[in-house]
C-alpha cells in the first residue's frame, strides 16, 4: 500500500512563505532576478526546512531547531546604526576596510569607501540589482548550490550584500571586512555577496557576523567567491553572533589554476550555527588550506559542513577543524572530499578534532572521501576526547593552577588551526578572543 | 623542624596497596637517596608527594614545612616549594617551552605574593640556566619536550627545577636513559643547587648517579616500606650485593 505523505508545514515554513509573498514585489532586481527568486523559493517550498532524515542535515535538524521564522528586518534606524559603530572588536587592531551592514542593509556612513586601491571596486547587491548590473548577474548564483535549501532561501530573499571586484594583477593590501551587525530587533536578514578576484590578484576578505546577546534574530548569509588563476585569496569568517541568534551561512568558492586559497572559520557565537563551505577546484596546481576553530558552550549548536570538490588535477587541499565544547554544547563537522575522474594527483588531507570539556557535550564528526581517480593521495582523521589529565597534572606540578593549566592546553589545541592564518595581526586577535572565551569560562 | 615528614604512609592505586606504612624525615639541606627494586613503590612515593589524582593515600600523614600536604592541590604544593622531576617528562604539543616556563614561574610567584618577573629579566635567567645545562635556545622555542631526546627531556626537567628554585626536589629516576655525559650535566645541575636551605630526595635504581650526587642518607625501599637506612656507603653495598635480601625481608 502506498500512502501519500502530506507534509504539514511548520510554523517557520509557513512564516517564510508569508515573508516571501509579502516581500517579493519590493525585493531588488528586474524580472529575470524575480524569476530566479521564484525558482529558488520553489526549491524551498518543495523540500521544506531540512530535517534529520536529510543526510546533509542529519545532525542539524533545522526543522526542529528553527521554531519560527522572523519577519524580514526593516531598514535600520538611527539608534541601530549608532550601536553598530562599536562593532568589529573581534578583529582587534587589524586595520581593515570596513563595509558595514546593519540587519542586512548596507550603511554607507559607517563604511569606508574612500580612497579605494587601484583595481578595487566595491558596490552593494541592492544597488547592483537595482541597476541591473550585468557583471553581477553573470556571477550571481554561479557557485552557490541551487538545490541547497539554505542557499535557495538566500537567493529568494536576498536584500543586500557586498559586490566586490579586484582586477587582474592588483594587490589589495588592506583586508576587506564585511561586517554584518544585527540590531536589537527580532528579525531576519538575508545577505548575499559576490566577490571576484581576477587572475594574479591578491586580496583578503574578512566576513564577520555579530549581534546583541539576548535577541533571537536570524541571519542567512551567502558569499560567492571567484578566485582567478594564480590569484591569492585569504577568506576569514568570524561568527560571533549573539547567544540567541540563528545563523546559517554558505561560502561557495571556485578556485582557478595555480592559485592559493585559504579559508578560516571561527565560530564562537550563536545559539544555532550552520557554516557551509562549498569549494570547487576548477584549475590545476592550486593549493588550498581550509581551517576552522569553534568554541562552544551552554546549549550552543554549531555545524560546519564542507564539500571540497576536486575537478582539476594536481591540487592540494588541507583541512583542519578544531572544536572545543563545554557544558551541553553540540558540535558537528561534516567534511566531504570529492575527487573527480580527471583530478589525478590530488593531494587532500582532512583532520577534525573535538575537545570535550564536559561529559554532556556532544561532538559528531562525519568525514567522507569520494574518489573517482586512481592516482591520488587522500586521507582523513577524526578524534574526540577530553583534556589529557596527565598533561594537566604535569602543568599543575609546576605550579600552574587547574584553570590556567586547562586554558593553556585548550589554547594549544586550537593554536594548531589558528596558527595557519597568514595575517599575523588577525592571528593574534583570534588568540585574544580564545583567551577571553577561556577567561569567561569559570 | 623537618622540611618533609612522612609518617606511616599507605597509598593505594586502583584499590591495590603500594605503599604500606612508609616513614621518612627530610631536614633542610639534606640529600636523601631512595633505592629499591622495581615495583617497590619508589615512583608511587614521588607521585603521591606531587599530588597525582589516582594515587590515594589511605592512611598516615605527610607534612611539608609543617603543613598537611594532602590538603594542598598539586599547584599549591609546587608554589610551597615542592618539585618533582618526572621519570617520564610529558610532551605538550602547542605549548612553547618559554611560555610554559614563564607561566609556571609567574604562577608560583603570584601565589607567594611576589611580583611577576619582567620579560627581559625572565629571558636573562632562562638563558643563563639553560646555557649551564647545555640546552640550546632552539629547544626553548619548541613545544615542551616535543621532539626532544630522552636526555634533553631530563635536562629540561633540571632547567625547570633550577628556574623554580624549590625547597624540596624529588628526582624520580632522573638518571634513567642518560648516557654518562648527560648524567654528569644533570648531576652538576643538581649539585649547583645544593644549599643549606634546599633538600633533595633522589630516587634511583642504580648507584651510578650517587657517585655524582653524593647523598647524606640512603634508604632502601622494598615492599612499600623503608627497610633500611644508612649513609652513602649503603649505596655501594647495594650495588655490590643487590636487593635480594631486602626483598625477602619485605616479603617476610
Amino acid at each position: 500500500m502506498n500512502a501519500e505523505l502530506t507534509t504539514i508545514k511548520t510554523a517557520a515554513e509557513a512564516a517564510l512563505a508569508d515573508a516571501f509573498a509579502a516581500a517579493r514585489d519590493r525585493l531588488p532586481g528586474d524580472d529575470a532576478v524575480a524569476a530566479r527568486r521564484d525558482a529558488a523559493f520553489d526549491v524551498f517550498a518543495r523540500a521544506g526546512l531540512p530535517h534529520r532524515r536529510v543526510e546533509d542535515w542529519k545532525y542539524t535538524d533545522l526543522r526542529a531547531l528553527m521554531r519560527d521564522a522572523k519577519p524580514l528586518a526593516p531598514p535600520p534606524d538611527a539608534a541601530a546604526k549608532a550601536r553598530a559603530k562599536s562593532a568589529g572588536a573581534i578583529t582587534g587592531d587589524v586595520e581593515t576596510r570596513r563595509l558595514v551592514f546593519v540587519d542586512g542593509a548596507f550603511v554607507a556612513e559607517l563604511s569606508d569607501l574612500a580612497g579605494l586601491e587601484p583595481g578595487l571596486t566595491v558596490s552593494t547587491l541592492a544597488a547592483a540589482l537595482a541597476a541591473g548590473d550585468a557583471a553581477l548577474t553573470a556571477h550571481l548564483g554561479k557557485l552557490a548550490p541551487a538545490n541547497d535549501v539554505a542557499v535557495a532561501l538566500n537567493t529568494a530573499l536576498m536584500g543586500d550584500g557586498a559586490v566586490i571586484r579586484v582586477t587582474a594583477g592588483a594587490t589589495i593590501a588592506r583586508p576587506l571586512q564585511l561586517l554584518f551587525v544585527a540590531s536589537e530587533r527580532s528579525a531576519a536578514s538575508f545577505v548575499r555577496s559576490v566577490i571576484v578576484v581576477e587572475r594574479g590578484a591578491r586580496a583578503m576578505v574578512i566576513e564577520s557576523h555579530e549581534g546583541p546577546p539576548a535577541v533571537d534574530y536570524q541571519v542567512n548569509a551567502a558569499v560567492e567567491l571567484f578566485v582567478g588563476d594564480q590569484a591569492h585569496v585569504d577568506h576569514v569568517k568570524l561568527i560571533g553572533e549573539g547567544g540567541d541568534a540563528l545563523h546559517v551561512s554558505s561560502l561557495a568558492v571556485a578556485v582557478g589554476a595555480r592559485a592559493r586559497f585559504n579559508s578560516f572559520s571561527f565560530v564562537a557565537g550563536g545559539a544555532v550555527v550552520r557554516n557551509q563551505l562549498f569549494l570547487n577546484f576548477d584549475g590545476e596546481g592550486t593549493v588550498a588550506a581550509i581551517r576552522g576553530a569553534s568554541l562552544l558552550k551552554g546549549r550552543q549548536h554549531a555545524d560546519t559542513t564542507l564539500v571540497a570538490n576536486h575537478i582539476a588535477p594536481a591540487c592540494q587541499s588541507r583541512e583542519v577543524f578544531k572544536t572545543v565544547l563545554d557544558d551541553e554544547a553540540h558540535g558537528v563537522f561534516q567534511g566531504r572530499i570529492i575527487v573527480r575522474p580527471h583530478a589525478q594527483k590530488t593531494d587532500g588531507k582532512m583532520m577534525t578534532q573535538a575537545l570535550l570539556l564536559s561529559e554532556r557535550a556532544e561532538a559528531d564528526n562525519k568525514p567522507e572521501l569520494e574518489i573517482f581517480a586512481d592516482d591520488v593521495q587522500c586521507g582523513h582523521g577524526a578524534t574526540a576526547g577530553a583534556l589529557d589529565d596527565e598533561l594537566k597534572f604535569y602543568l599543575m606540578a609546576r605550579g600552574i593552577p587547574a584553570a590556567a593549566a586547562e586554558a593553556l592546553l585548550i589554547q594549544a589545541f586550537l593554536g594548531e588551526a589558528i596558527e595557519g592564518i597568514e595575517h599575523a595581526g588577525l592571528r593574534e586577535a583570534l588568540m585574544e578572543a580564545v583567551a577571553a572565551w577561556l577567561k569567561a569560562r569559570k | 623542624m623537618a622540611l618533609l615528614e612522612v609518617k606511616n604512609l599507605h597509598v593505594a592505586i586502583d584499590g591495590k596497596e603500594i605503599l604500606k606504612g612508609l616513614d621518612l624525615t627530610v631536614n633542610a639541606g639534606e640529600v636523601h637517596a631512595i633505592m629499591g627494586p622495581n615495583g617497590s613503590g619508589k615512583s608511587t612515593l614521588a607521585y603521591v608527594l606531587a599530588g597525582r589524582d589516582d594515587y590515594t593515600p589511605t592512611a598516615g600523614e605527610v607534612r611539608f614545612d609543617g603543613k598537611a600536604l594532602f590538603d594542598m592541590a598539586p599547584d599549591e604544593r609546587a608554589a610551597a616549594g615542592l618539585f618533582l622531576a618526572f621519570q617520564y617528562p610529558l610532551e605538550i604539543p602547542g605549548v612553547a617551552t618559554m611560555t610554559f616556563l614563564r607561566t609556571a614561574l609567574n604562577a608560583q610567584r603570584k601565589k607567594r605574593g611576589d611580583a611577576e618577573l619582567s620579560t627581559p629579566e625572565f629571558i636573562k635567567r632562562v638563558r643563563e640556566l639553560s646555557g649551564r645545562l647545555g640546552i640550546d635556545q632552539d629547544m626553548l622555542r619548541r613545544a615542551v619536550n616535543v621532539g626532544f631526546s630522552g636526555g634533553e627531556k631530563k635536562r629540561n626537567e633540571i632547567l625547570q627545577m633550577a628556574l623554580l628554585e624549590p625547597r624540596l626536589a624529588v628526582l624520580d629516576e632522573t638518571d634513567s636513559g642518560l648516557d654518562i655525559d648527560a648524567l654528569k650535566i644533570v648531576a652538576d645541575g643538581v649539585n649547583s643547587l645544593r644549599s643549606p636551605q634546599r633538600s633533595f630526595v633522589v630516587i634511583t635504581h642504580y648507584q651510578r648517579l650517587l657517585s655524582y650526587i653524593v647523598p647524606d642518607i640512603v634508604h632502601v625501599l622494598s615492599g612499600g616500606r623503608i627497610v633500611k637506612t644508612g649513609g652513602k656507603e649503603l649505596a655501594l653495598e647495594l650495588e655490590a650485593r643487590g636487593y635480594a635480601e631486602y626483598q625477602e625481608e619485605a616479603a617476610a
